[in-house]
């Protein structure tokens, strides 16, 4: 009763922050150069990620207002939360959709606008992401947090602050080649250990930004796909979902992401696939220890060798896995509820070898790790060309 | 923050108040209406040990506006001896005393204050011990 379902068209809206565009706009940009890529001429269903528009712009009852600026209403439109897992669990939804046979045509789409507030209004925001009255209240932040993490991985492992500013080193160096990145300057070690302080030992560029943008795809059933599709269709062929507590202390080990290893055995065995298959993978780089915590609950490394592989080279263009091709979140922007989205964008892209300067050779298989608040849920998509 | 929301979490806040499950003794704080852990449904009200160490910690330079005359702070996570994790700040130590196992232990202090009206915020904070 389930079918193979296909993506067959990708769409970016700018990134960056955008003073003079809504939410509403930067949405239906993205929705409609996925929708002119995949070049369909009609949709049956709409979902969209959005962790916070609410918080963030104030306005909520955010799936119908976007398919009536779509043009589509009044076809069914969905939006689903999970923090800054938000545009991974609208791919899940939007597979799942195909796959049941409910809709032929889904268009998946991730926003979020986050400059319309200032500075501490969007860390609010953001903060809800954690647990209000045993986290936030006591004065944490989401930079804290993974703070806390990473000075633990660094006791633990020996990780040092040199490792951890390779990951925003490489991931800038990879988003220097990316059109829509917000911030594609390349950066040098030293530039990270000597900028501003945040949450000890993390620096502001160890952090990602606050960004506005949008990002979205067009699924449909691999057998249309292979009828209508101008190029290459991607084939969704793992999907893994799991939850934690939110509170980072209520977890056995701090430094394990549990959601994320939990997410990624299903995907695995979903896909038939093991880890060292891979070409490479999107991961959710909001801070530097982040990238290197997720590399090892996705089994691409030790645990543990998160920092010493990542000096090395190994996730970088060239390397024996590249992470992050497209920046990540660190240099191409976190837009919170279109990340998800967006680095599915990034894997069709690859996979279709449409990547310019970025891209991987003979990619055929990438892998996205979408991750809420400090891991307290985790959404992994595995795909590969549809032969 | 709305006096109701306050005010249900003050016997977690104030007296450390947990729940016990009567069935695998494990300690939850604050308080759960099931056991992730055996499904029990049945719980003891106990107060938790205030003694433990630091886990782990971080130096907050960039914080919210309710804490902004704070900063510098030290917030970390806290292994009481009865097992229990917290998450709070370290109150009275010298940023060169800070390190992970540092022995600690709870006491009762003011966390915050909220707007115009200076509202303040209470509750647990862990100093060295
Ligand atoms: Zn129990």
């Amino acid at each position: 009763m389930s079918r193979d379902v296909a993506i067959i068209g990708i769409g970016m809206s700018k990134w960056g922050e955008l003073w003079d565009r809504s939410l509403r706009d930067i949405f239906v940009e993205a929705a409609l150069a996925a929708i002119d890529d995949a070049g369909v001429d009609k949709i049956d269903s709409l979902y969209i990620g959005n962790m916070t528009a609410g918080l963030f712009t104030g306005q909520e009852h955010l799936a119908a207002l976007l398919a009536d600026y779509l043009g589509v209403a009044p076809i069914p439109a969905t939006r689903v939360e999970s923090a800054c897992a938000s545009g991974g669990l609208a791919v899940k939804m939007g597979y799942l959709e195909v796959a049941l046979g409910m809709s032929e045509v889904v268009l998946v789409g991730g926003v979020e606008k986050m400059t319309d507030v200032g500075t501490d209004q969007a860390t609010y925001a953001l903060a809800t992401a954690a647990d209000q009255d045993y986290e936030v209240y006591h004065g944490i932040t989401f930079p804290g947090l993974y703070a806390m993490m990473a000075r633990l991985h660094m006791e633990k492992y020996g990780t040092t602050r040199e490792q951890l500013a390779q990951v925003a080193v490489k991931n800038h160096y990879h988003g220097s080649m990316n059109p829509v990145a917000q911030y594609p300057q390349r950066i040098t070690v030293e530039q990270v250990l000597n900028s501003v302080m945040i949450a000890d030992p993390l620096r502001i560029l160890d952090c990602s930004p606050i960004t506005d943008g949008a990002a979205a795809l067009i699924l449909c059933p691999l057998e249309l796909a292979k009828k209508i599709s101008r190029k290459p269709p991607v084939k969704i062929i793992g999907i893994g979902h799991a939850t934690d507590s939110i509170a980072l202390h209520s977890r056995d080990d701090l430094t394990t992401l549990k959601a994320t290893e939990r997410a990624a055995q299903q995907a695995y065995r979903m896909a038939g696939i093991k880890p060292s298959d891979l070409d490479l993978a999107e991961v959710h780089d909001c801070f530097t220890i982040a990238e290197i915590c997720v590399i090892e609950a996705l089994g691409l490394v030790e645990k543990g060798q998160g920092g010493p592989a990542t000096a090395a080279g190994m996730t970088t263009l060239g390397g024996k896995i590249p992470v992050n091709t497209s920046g990540g979140l660190k240099s191409k922007g976190h837009p919170v509820g279109a990340t998800g989205v967006a680095q599915v964008v990034e894997i069709v892209t690859q996979l279709r070898g449409e990547a310019g300067p970025r891209q991987v050779a003979n990619a055929r298989l990438g892998l996205t790790q979408n991750m809420g608040g400090s891991g307290g849920s985790t959404l992994i998509h595995i795909m590969e060309v549809a032969s | 923050m709305s006096v109701s929301k306050y005010w249900r979490e003050i016997p977690h806040r104030y007296r450390l108040e947990a729940g016990k499950c009567k069935q695998c003794g494990k300690i939850y704080f604050p308080g759960r209406l099931i056991c992730p852990e055996c499904g029990g449904r049945e719980f003891d009200t106990i107060q938790l040990k205030r003694e433990g160490k630091l886990l782990t910690y971080t130096i907050i330079h960039v914080g919210p506006s309710r804490f902004a005359d704070q900063v510098p702070y030290v917030v970390g996570i806290v292994e009481l001896q009865d097992g229990v994790r917290l998450l709070c700040q370290v109150a009275d130590c010298d940023l060169d005393r800070l390190q992970i196992g540092l022995p600690v232990k709870i006491e009762f202090r003011r966390i915050s204050e909220e707007g115009e009206a200076g509202i303040i915020h209470y509750g647990y904070k862990c100093v060295p011990v």
